[in-house]
């Protein structure tokens, strides 16, 4: 049972998510103190056994490219299959951007046709989740199904489902209808956005679609084809998060204080890779007071840190109080500040005696590089 | 492909004896150092840092955990087609008997046939027993400029220390006439730091033809002096940095303990000269809300639930609830249980401390063993080890090995006292 993996990175991000993706892709939001979202799918992938992946991308795809410049650190380094990434490209007879996440499949089509495992799997590169995805695609095999579906039942969640792809499935798990972002949904069991095919189905289907100017994966293959095809659900129960707005954002960064949590992405078993920064253990000065706080290395602690997340190479000095925060890799925090419910983004300066208090529902963005 | 300039030779292939049971089963190289380093990170960092992508590390001494740290090179980018890292161990040789290294030239002599493979210019030796930054690249255009044959790093010490290292007396442009090994009466205070650069066609007749004389070729005994001897030209680099040799118990914890100061003498923390290290990826830290961390230095993938004071801790430690940790260094992945209390200890990678164990309590008394080795107070537990709940453990004591609660008499071992059922190759 091989399997190619395609991730696909190249989302516009959500205009909620705004102040902090103005330069920078979804997949490459800064996760759990030294991560960035797409190391999970990423480290899915090659936990997974999945040899050969595709990374494409397309907005704000620097810090993308940039991190993932070498494979070689989920063990994608390779001669035969590894690590692909597609980005947009001119030709004498396409000068198109990826009209829609099947188009951007389709533009690389030549990674599916030149390749000889039996499936793929489709997945996005902002979700927060660990999986192997030889489970799904043993199901789809049992299910003889053409399409499978991650999904979860978003009942007992903070999530709304209003948000996301809604699945009606029967008894059997088979899908019987699909709806985007509905205004009234019929059920609670939401699409995460992890597909299974088989891969010359999917170049079928590619192909098909295309032909007829049809760009959507979701809109143009999974509801067009709904009753076309045999589509069902996996149902996934295990914790499952996406970077879709600010306070998604803020609660993913926080689970990482929960122990199982930690236990979950970083002890147990398969671990989340990424991309290595060689900084110094961190250092905590006399006047260190950190308390259940997370604490990327390179960092220096001279004053309080309490329920935050704090990433590579934070400088705080002393007096300073960081409360039910993030603070992002290379930032600076001065003397005496006061910095309450507050996501500061990377090589940010705070001089001494500032105050950033936020709050729970509405937490303050400090920009990039931003000099207070 | 272009020639290499130069290339570096790293011996690493010492005991280290006197850090005791920090060398039982790892060549000193192999020791941590600073949290999440190995000494031998240091001079492999310097050398890519200095442009030398091209080294052979020459191991001998319990080469296991050396060859796993350095692998294929690639927390150093030393992964290379072109050069790169490459691990040069004693070797059977056609037809005869293998040889060991039995001493410093004589090791590179071994492997003339690596560095003709590789053609360099230049060959530059070092040792992986030192904690030091160097761009030695400087250090070749100092050669270069001065024509040299050898040109030999010399630090300043003072004339006390003198006697206890290989001392160059120099002319006033740092020209070497004359070498003397630990000598009673130092002439001048140039210290070898045992990092020579040689145009490799000098060193190479010099190692062919001592070859045939000392069958333990040595360069500060014989190869230096006999280049001296037939006129070549030798020059004293001299170094004014940080340089560190943490060969002792006391001087390998004191070079610790003097990282986690706001402003240390030896900065980790510098962008362009990094010290990379082959540390798996791991998590960020984490401090639980009953921890308390000050003046300490805590490595990736640590949980700390107790506290911690003037300590390094390397990477994936957990501290436990109630647990007190001061003036110690805590290598990888050890388990520190509820309630332990430690006091100016080294422990060794792997190991477990029981709940509510005191180590480090009671008076100064050298152990009777090794005195040598540990009489400063530390007590030292070894790799893997493990310390059963309760128990005292003293001063200068050492323990080794999977050690149960009938070892320890009315649950205590008294200062100077060792357990050692470590170290059993099975």
């Amino acid at each position: 049972m091989k399997a190619l993996g395609i991730i696909l990175a190249g989302g516009q991000s959500d205009e909620r998510l705004k102040d902090l993706c103005n330069v920078r892709a979804v997949s490459a939001m800064p996760v759990g103190g030294s991560y960035r979202a797409i190391d999970f799918t990423l480290s899915n992938m090659a936990n997974s056994n999945i040899k050969k992946v595709a990374v494409i991308t397309q907005f704000n795809s620097r810090s993308l490219h940039d991190h993932l410049s070498s494979a070689k650190w989920w063990d994608l380094g390779r001669k035969q299959g590894g690590l692909f990434v597609f980005s947009p490209f001119l030709t004498n007879d396409n000068s198109f951007w990826f009209r829609g996440t099947a188009d951007s499949i389709y533009q690389n089509l030549s990674f599916l046709t030149k390749s000889n495992e039996t499936y793929v799997v489709i997945a996005s590169g902002n979700a927060i989740y660990k999986m192997d995805y030889y489970d799904i695609i043993k199901y789809h095999v049992e299910k003889d199904a053409d399409i499978t579906i991650m999904c979860k039942d978003m009942a007992n969640s903070d999530k709304d489902v209003h948000d996301f792809g809604v699945m009606q499935l029967d008894e059997n798990n088979r899908m019987v209808d699909f709806e985007e972002k509905p205004v009234d949904p019929q059920s609670t069991i939401a699409s995460l956005g992890i597909y299974v095919i088989k891969r010359t189905l999917l170049i079928k289907l590619l192909e098909t679609i295309i032909s007829e100017s049809r760009y959507d994966l979701v809109k143009d293959i999974i509801i067009r084809y709904r009753r076309k095809l045999n589509i069902y659900g996996y149902v996934y129960d295990g914790y499952w998060n996406t970077l879709n707005n600010i306070k998604a954002y803020v609660n993913v960064n926080m689970d990482f204080l929960k122990k199982d949590i930690r236990n979950l992405f970083l002890s147990d078993g398969a671990h989340i890779e990424t991309k290595p920064k060689d900084e110094p253990p961190a250092k905590y000065n006399s006047n260190a007071d950190a308390r259940n706080a997370l604490v990327g290395s390179g960092s220096i602690i001279d004053g309080k840190v309490y329920d935050s997340i704090l990433f590579r190479k934070v400088y705080t000095r002393e007096n300073s109080s960081i409360k039910n925060s993030i603070v992002m890799e290379g930032s600076c925090i001065g003397k005496n500040c006061v910095i309450e419910h507050a996501i500061i983004d990377k090589q940010v300066v705070i001089s001494d005696d500032k105050k950033i208090i936020g709050t729970p529902e509405k937490p303050i963005i400090i920009s990039k590089g931003t000099v207070i | 492909m272009r020639k290499k300039e130069m290339l570096a030779m790293l011996l690493a292939g010492g005991q280290g004896s006197r850090l005791g049971v920090l060398t039982s089963k790892n060549a000193k190289p192999a020791v941590t150092f600073g949290g999440k380093y190995k000494i031998i990170d240091f001079p492999m960092s310097n050398c890519v840092n200095s442009g030398v992508d091209t080294v052979g590390v020459l191991t001998q001494y319990q080469p296991l955990s050396l060859n796993q740290h350095i692998g294929i090179g690639i927390p150093w980018d030393l992964d290379r087609k072109n050069g790169g890292v490459t691990i040069l161990a004693p070797h059977v040789k056609g037809g005869e008997q293998g040889d060991w290294y039995s001493g410093t030239a004589n090791a590179i002599f071994q492997n003339i046939g690596y560095i003709d493979a590789n053609d360099p210019e230049y060959v530059i030796i070092l040792s992986g027993d030192h904690i030091y930054k160097m761009d030695y690249s400087k250090m070749l255009d100092f050669h270069k400029k001065n024509n040299c044959d050898v040109t030999i790093a010399v630090l300043e010490v003072s004339l006390e220390e003198a006697s206890r290292f290989g001392i160059m007396n120099a002319d006033e442009n740092d020209k070497i006439y004359e070498f003397e090994e630990k000598p009673e009466h130092p002439k001048s205070n140039l210290a070898s730091m045992g990092i020579y650069i040689f145009t490799w066609d000098e060193l190479r007749k010099a190692l062919i033809e001592d070859s045939n004389i000392h069958p333990d070729s040595d360069f500060g005994k014989h190869i230096i002096p006999a280049m001296l001897n037939r006129g070549k030209s030798l020059y004293a680099y001299r170094f004014k940095d940080y340089w560190k040799d943490v060969g002792t118990i006391e001087s390998y914890w004191a070079a610790n303990m003097e990282l986690k100061k706001s402003l240390p003498e030896f900065n980790l923390y510098e962008d362009f000269w990094k010290i990379y290290a082959n540390s798996e990826h791991q998590p960020p830290l984490y401090t639980s809300a009953d921890a308390v961390v000050k003046r300490s230095l805590i490595s990736e993938g640590c949980e700390v639930y107790g506290t911690v004071e003037d300590s390094v801790i390397s990477t994936g430690v957990i501290v436990e609830e109630g647990a007190v940790i001061k003036d110690s260094i805590i290598m990888a992945n050890c388990v520190i249980k509820k309630g332990a209390l430690i006091d100016r200890c080294i422990i060794d990678e792997g190991s477990v401390i029981g709940e509510n164990v005191k180590m480090g309590i009671g008076e100064n008394i050298p152990n009777v063993d090794k005195p040598k080795i540990y009489n400063t107070g530390i007590t030292v537990i070894g790799s893997d080890s493990v310390v059963p709940d309760n128990v005292e453990i003293g001063k200068n004591c050492v323990v080794f090995g999977n050690s149960t609660i009938d070892m320890y008499k009315d649950g205590k071992l008294e200062s100077g006292q060792t357990i050692d059922i470590g170290g059993i190759e099975v």
